[in-house]
């Protein structure tokens, strides 16, 4: 089953080289990790519609074949307040070249992680946790271990971050769930499992953690050969 | 595939023996065997005739004898058809010396090897390499033996991409006294990979301690190589080149870009228990460590000296190595107190680091060693022995040798290497304790057995 979706999604993003986000959550979704509750639309009032669904502030984000980096193309508004403010991002977001609609999602509050996949060529799927958002190449807070993850693989690669005291709950702070964080990580391992040859990497940057859940809230796939 | 005829030959054949020159390779590895060691060796060379008054044989099938190993030294071209004669004549494995295959772009004979290696399911060391080297029984390299060091058989097995690399790491094994069990190059490692010979070490009653040194493994070997090593029940040692990323490749996600080649296999072998050496010291220190014990530590180290300055330089060493030096309890440290000598007593530290003073003798040594050896808090005893200290005596260090194998707890010590205090480096060395050159080493050898895990 998650077998098949996985084939069917990489079919229709071969050409691109890459798997846009709606597709990746979904199948992120299959595979078991939570991913928050999203509309992908091109209507600007079926938008704002599901904005007052799941209730304001809201996400939004550009969904374009041409854009992999969404913020290096201000193609990601965080806390959007009222209907007024989407419709003009979504206004603002339609001239991003190659746009196809947007993303509504709820906002979600919490530490940001990376979790990702890199196909090695010695020893195949790869995984990192690390602390995420856009400087995760600065700081390189990272741990990386040989997928599949054993348990106490997942386990040891929460405890040798640097930032271990922040996922723990630091100087009053709410810390994440750990159990949550594990759960991730073991159900991202066993998916890239599935694989095999025809990913070369994933970002799913960021993943935000509090003290209840871990929500993937942006997923890249890269696929091989491009 | 079955490499006992390759590595523990009762005969040899050498192919590629010159009547004309004796600093050929063949003939140097030729001469060494047949002077030095007990394996039987014969000569082989295409042309026939004798060499100093034995047979030159024209083919490996023509020697009167099973032969269990054959070196080949002959030009590229020819080497495919001397395994062929191998094979005929049931030899039991060759070495291919020769260069000329993958390194220097003739893949096309490089692969000519392997598919009749594969064939016969035949076991071939090399191309492009030095071989084997056996300590008392045999030895492949074409070095002649008055240029090498060479180690004393031990219980370390030496498996090296590069020949240079593997001679470097025997010499200074020699020097601090770290005995081998064999020595393998592997050069362009065609048929017989770092896999294979883990394989084979694993199941070779002579060895404990598996090391090799890495450049670089091809397609998910890596990945069958950790799993193998977490499984072997002994210690394996790494040491890897090509930790520099070489040039920059445009990669479009952060994890790809993060994860550079050196990370993920630096990260994966200790996820799977492979202690990995950053240096050649390192690799000794560690061979050294994990051939006296083969087991797994969680870093909680005493150090015992009669220097206060070399117990903190000891202790800044070991916090950056990710050992702790805990401090002994209040009942701990009243005890050490009690057992040694009154002159000292009150001038001692023995908060850990423990520091006698300089006018320690050799029973408050071995007091204050024998009650840390039965100290759950502690795993194991650097004992830093400074041979100057006036009133300790040349026996110290092999009591505390014969003590530390009664009360089971691992000890490193560390002296000075230098020829007025062999005696006590030997105390040491001669009954199976590690014993470092310098205070660093000293903290290396602990590390190598917080860095393995045994399964």
């Amino acid at each position: 089953m998650l077998k098949d979706n996985i084939r069917k999604i990489f079919s229709e993003a071969k050409e691109r080289g890459w798997v846009m986000e709606p597709q990746a959550k979904d199948l992120l979704r299959l595979a078991g990790m939570d991913v928050p509750r999203f509309l992908y639309t091109a209507d600007v009032a079926e938008a704002i519609r599901f904005a007052g669904e799941i209730k304001y502030p809201v996400v939004a984000k550009v969904v374009s074949p041409d854009v992999i980096h969404k913020s290096d193309a201000s193609g990601v508004a965080l806390g959007i307040p009222d209907d007024k403010r989407l419709g003009d991002v979504f206004t603002e977001m339609s001239k991003i070249r190659g746009f196809q609609g947007i993303i509504v999602e709820e906002a979600i509050k919490g530490i940001e992680l990376i979790v990702g996949m890199k196909m090695d060529t010695q020893f195949g799927p790869v995984i990192l946790l690390g602390m995420g958002g856009t400087a995760v190449e600065i700081y390189k807070d990272v741990s990386l271990r040989m997928a599949p993850l054993r348990e106490h693989d997942a386990e040891s690669m929460m405890m040798h971050l640097i930032a271990k005291p922040l996922l723990e709950g630091y100087r009053g702070s709410d810390g994440v769930n750990m159990n949550e964080l594990k759960r991730t990580l073991l159900a991202f391992s066993s998916l890239v499992m599935e694989f095999e040859k025809e990913v070369e990497s994933v970002d799913l940057n960021p993943v935000i953690c509090d003290a209840s859940r871990c929500v993937v809230a942006d997923a890249r796939i890269m696929l091989a050969g491009h | 595939m079955n490499l006992k005829r390759l590595f523990k030959p009762e005969t040899m054949a050498v192919v590629g023996v010159s009547l004309s020159n004796e600093s050929n390779p063949a003939n140097v590895v030729y001469n060494k065997n047949r002077l030095r060691y007990p394996v039987k060796v014969f000569a082989v060379n295409g042309k026939g005739g004798t060499i100093r008054g034995e047979t030159l044989y024209r083919k490996v099938q023509d020697i009167p004898a099973k032969i269990d190993l054959v070196i080949i030294a002959t030009k590229a071209e020819i080497v495919p058809s001397v395994v062929s004669d191998c094979i005929e004549a049931n030899a039991g494995g060759a070495v291919i010396i020769s260069g000329g295959f993958a390194e220097t772009g003739c893949m096309d004979l490089q692969n000519q090897l392997v598919s009749i290696a594969k064939e016969f399911d035949f076991p071939l060391i090399g191309p492009n390499c030095l071989g084997i080297f056996s300590p008392d029984h045999m030895d492949t390299f074409f070095i002649p033996g008055e240029r090498l060091l060479i180690p004393d058989r031990g219980r370390v097995a030496m498996v090296s991409q590069s020949g240079g690399i593997l001679v470097d790491h025997m010499i200074k094994c020699a020097a601090e006294g770290v005995g081998m069990s064999l020595a393998v190059s592997i050069g362009n490692k065609a048929v017989i990979k770092e896999l294979d010979l883990l394989q084979y070490f694993k199941d070779d009653p002579d060895t404990d301690v598996i090391t090799f040194y890495l450049e670089g493994f091809d397609e998910n070997e890596g990945r069958d190589f950790v799993v193998a090593a977490s499984e072997c029940g002994k210690p394996v040692i790494v040491l890897k080149s090509g930790k520099t990323p070489g040039g920059t490749k445009a990669v479009k996600s952060h994890t790809a870009s993060i994860a550079g080649d050196y990370e993920v296999f630096s990260s994966i072998m200790s996820q799977y228990g492979v202690v990995e050496a950053k240096d050649e010291f390192e690799m000794v220190a560690f061979a050294e460590a994990l051939s006296c014990y083969q087991r797994s530590i969680q870093g909680r180290v005493a150090i015992i000296t009669g220097s206060g300055g070399h117990g903190a330089l000891a202790t800044d060493a070991c916090f950056l190595h990710g050992l702790s030096v805990p401090v002994l309890s209040q009942s701990a440290q009243a005890e050490l107190h009690s057992l040694v000598s009154p002159t000292i007593r009150d001038i001692s530290s023995f908060v850990n680091p423990i520091d006698l003073t300089g006018s320690a003798v050799d029973d408050d040594f071995m007091a204050v060693v024998r009650s840390v050896s039965r100290n759950d808090d502690i795993e194991c005893i650097i004992v830093l022995l400074l041979p100057y200290l006036p009133r300790i005596t040349m026996d110290l260090s092999a009591q505390l040798s014969l003590l530390c194998q009664q009360e089971g707890k691992p000890i490193v010590a560390y002296i000075p290497h230098v020829d007025k205090y062999k005696m006590l480096v030997e105390g040491f060395m001669l009954n199976k304790i590690p014993v470092a050159d310098s205070i660093e080493d000293a903290i290396h050898m602990a590390e190598a057995m917080r860095r393995y895990k045994s399964c």
